[in-house]
C-alpha cells in the first residue's frame, strides 16, 4: 500500500481513538456538571459554576499543558508506556475542556423543560436524582441535539492539539507526509482538511439523524 | 490580500531595520553559547549584476533580500526571546550568501519558515531563499532548487551527562524524544523500533522532558543537539555517533540557475577563504573535526 495512504490511515485512527474516548468522557462529565449546576446544594452549584468559568475560559493548549506537564509532577501516570500515558493525559485534557461546553449546552436544554414537570415529579415522590434522570434530562438531551452536535464536532477538531503532546493523529500524519514529500505540500494540506471534513460531515449526518428520530414536537 | 501582505512585510522590514541599528556595535556572544568571540563580519560585494536572475532583480529593486530561516534551533537558527534578530550557523551562512549578492545584513529580511512551509514559500515567492536546516532530497528537488550543501549534519543523540547510552545501539527499550513528523522521528520509528518514541511540537519540550528524566534521550541533527549541549553545559552531552547524513542546502526558487550558480560560488568561496570556518566557530564551536562538504552543482 502507498506509504502516504498508510500514514494518513493510521493518523485517522489516532484521531478517532482520541475522539471516541473523549466523547464518552465529556458526555458523562458534562452531564454531571450540568446536574451539579441545577442541584439544590449551593456548594455543588458553586463548584460547578467555578469549574466551568475557569476551564472554559482557558485555551485548550494550556489545559493540555497543565495535564501533560503538570500531572506528572504530582506523580500521576497512566499506562506503562509514554505513548499510553500521553494518550490518557490528552483525553483527560480534552474531556475536562469539552465537558464545560456540554454542561452549558445541556443546561440550556434543562431550562426548556417546564418547571411544572419537575414539581409534578417531586409531588409523586421522586428524589432529585430521579427527577433529573427520568424526567428532565431525557427531554433536555433531545432538545439540545443540534448545538450538542456543534460542540462535539468542535471537539473532533480540537483533538489536533494533542499532536503537540506526543499523540500520533491526523496532524502528525500530515507533518510526517510533508517531511517526506516536500513536493506536494499543498495537496497534503488539502488532503488533511478533506479527512477532517469527511469525519465532521459524518458526525453531522449522525446528529441530523438523531435529531429527526428524537426531537420533541411541541 | 497581496497588498496587505506587502504592507505587513514592509512594516516587518522597518522594524528589522530599526532593530538592526540598535544591535550594532554590541555583538551578542554566539547563539546558545556554542562558539564565541567577536561576531564575524562578511564582505558585502558591490556592483553585483545578476540580471539573469528574476529573484535577484526583484530583491535588488526592492532593496531587501527575504530569507526564510528557522527561529527555534539553537546554534543554527534561533531567536532568543526579546531579541529581534535570529542567530546561528544558518544565519551566518545566509549573511555570507547575501553579502556576495550585494546585500548587507541590515538589508536582509528574516522570515520564519517551519518545515511545512519552506516549499510553498519558495514557490509563491514569499521568500527569496531558505536557509533553514533544509535537507537536500529528491522529492524536494522537484519543486525547489538547492545550492550547497554547506554542511552535512547527521542524526545524533543528546543524553544526560551521566547516561549509559553511548551509541545508537543502546537506545533499545529507552524513550527517545524528537519533534512530531520530523525525519529523525521517522528514522527512530523505522530503524530503531525497539526504542519508544515520544514526540512534541518543539525540541524545547523534549529538552524539558530530558531534564526531568521523563525521556532518556533527545534525537535530531547533531548541529542542533550541539547547541543544546552548549546551552546546558555539564548537564547534557551529545553521544557523537551520527547515524544518518543530512546535507543542508540553500533552498532557492526553481529554475533560477543564475542565482543558484551565484550562491554556489559564494559558498565555495567562503569555504576556501575561511569565512565558513569563522562562521562555524562563532556559532557551533570547534570546527577541527568537521569536514566542509563539496558543493553539488547537480
Amino acid at each position: 500500500m502507498n506509504p502516504l495512504i498508510q500514514t494518513f490511515l493510521s493518523g485517522t485512527w489516532g484521531t478517532l481513538a482520541l475522539f471516541g474516548v473523549t466523547l464518552v468522557g465529556c458526555l458523562i462529565g458534562g452531564t454531571i456538571l450540568a446536574a451539579m449546576r441545577v442541584s439544590p446544594v449551593p456548594i455543588l452549584r458553586g463548584a460547578a459554576a467555578a469549574y466551568v468559568d475557569v476551564v472554559r475560559n482557558t485555551p485548550l493548549t494550556l489545559v493540555m499543558f497543565f495535564c501533560v506537564f503538570g500531572l506528572p509532577y504530582l506523580d500521576i501516570r497512566f499506562g506503562s508506556t509514554a505513548g499510553m500515558n500521553s494518550f490518557v493525559l490528552a483525553c483527560i485534557a480534552l474531556t475536562a475542556y469539552t465537558s464545560c461546553f456540554i454542561a452549558e449546552t445541556l443546561r440550556s436544554g434543562i431550562a426548556t423543560v417546564p418547571v411544572g414537570q419537575a414539581e409534578a415529579a417531586r409531588a409523586v415522590g421522586l428524589g432529585f436524582g430521579q427527577v433529573l434522570s427520568f424526567v428532565v434530562l431525557p427531554q433536555a438531551f433531545r432538545t439540545v441535539i443540534p448545538p450538542l452536535g456543534s460542540v462535539i464536532i468542535a471537539m473532533l477538531k480540537n483533538t489536533s492539539i494533542a499532536s503537540a503532546f506526543n499523540n500520533r493523529e491526523l496532524i502528525s500524519a500530515m507533518r510526517n507526509a510533508i517531511e517526506v514529500r516536500g513536493d506536494i505540500v499543498i495537496p497534503l494540506l488539502l488532503a488533511t482538511a478533506l479527512i477532517y471534513l469527511v469525519l465532521a460531515l459524518g458526525l453531522g449526518r449522525i446528529f441530523a439523524y438523531l435529531e429527526k428520530k428524537l426531537v420533541i414536537l411541541r | 490580500m497581496k497588498k496587505l501582505s506587502t504592507i505587513i512585510a514592509g512594516a516587518a522590514v522597518g522594524v528589522l531595520a530599526l532593530s538592526a541599528c540598535g544591535q550594532e556595535g554590541a555583538p551578542e556572544p554566539a547563539a546558545g553559547g556554542g562558539g564565541g568571540g567577536e561576531a564575524p563580519e562578511y564582505e558585502v560585494a558591490e556592483d553585483v549584476d545578476l540580471s539573469d536572475s528574476p529573484t535577484w532583480e526583484a530583491a535588488n529593486s526592492a532593496g531587501t533580500l527575504t530569507i526564510g530561516v528557522k527561529k527555534d534551533q539553537p546554534g543554527l537558527g534561533n531567536q532568543e526571546p526579546g531579541s529581534d534578530v535570529p542567530e546561528g550557523f544558518d544565519i551566518e551562512i545566509a549573511k555570507i550568501v547575501a553579502g556576495s549578492l550585494g546585500f548587507s545584513p541590515d538589508q536582509i529580511e528574516w522570515t520564519e519558515t517551519v518545515s511545512a512551509n519552506r516549499e510553498p514559500f519558495l514557490q509563491q515567492g514569499n521568500v527569496d531563499m531558505v536557509v533553514a536546516t533544509y535537507t537536500i532530497n529528491d522529492e524536494r528537488k522537484k519543486v525547489v532548487d538547492f545550492a550547497g550543501p554547506y554542511y552535512v549534519a547527521g542524526q545524533d543523540l543528546l543524553v544526560a551527562a551521566d547516561s549509559d547510552i553511548a551509541s545508537p545501539e543502546d537506545i533499545g527499550g529507552k524513550t527517545v524524544c524528537s519533534v512530531d513528523g520530523s525525519t529523525p522521528a521517522q528514522n527512530i520509528e523505522e530503524e530503531y523500533s525497539d526504542a519508544e518514541l515520544v514526540t512534541y511540537d518543539a525540541y524545547s519540550k523534549c529538552v524539558t522532558d530530558l531534564q526531568s528524566g521523563s525521556v532518556d534521550a533527545v534525537t535530531t541533527d547533531d548541529a542542533i543537539l550541539r547547541g543544546y549541549a552548549a546551552q546546558y553545559e555539564g548537564e547534557f552531552s551529545v553521544v557523537g555517533e551520527p547515524f544518518t547524513d543530512e546535507p543542508y542546502g540553500v533552498g532557492l526558487p526553481q529554475d533560477d540557475d543564475a542565482l543558484r550558480d551565484a550562491v554556489n560560488d559564494a559558498l565555495e568561496a567562503s569555504m576556501e577563504d575561511g569565512t565558513w570556518t569563522e562562521a562555524f566557530e562563532y556559532t557551533l564551536g570547534d570546527s577541527s573535526d568537521v569536514e566542509q562538504p563539496e558543493v553539488d552543482r547537480y
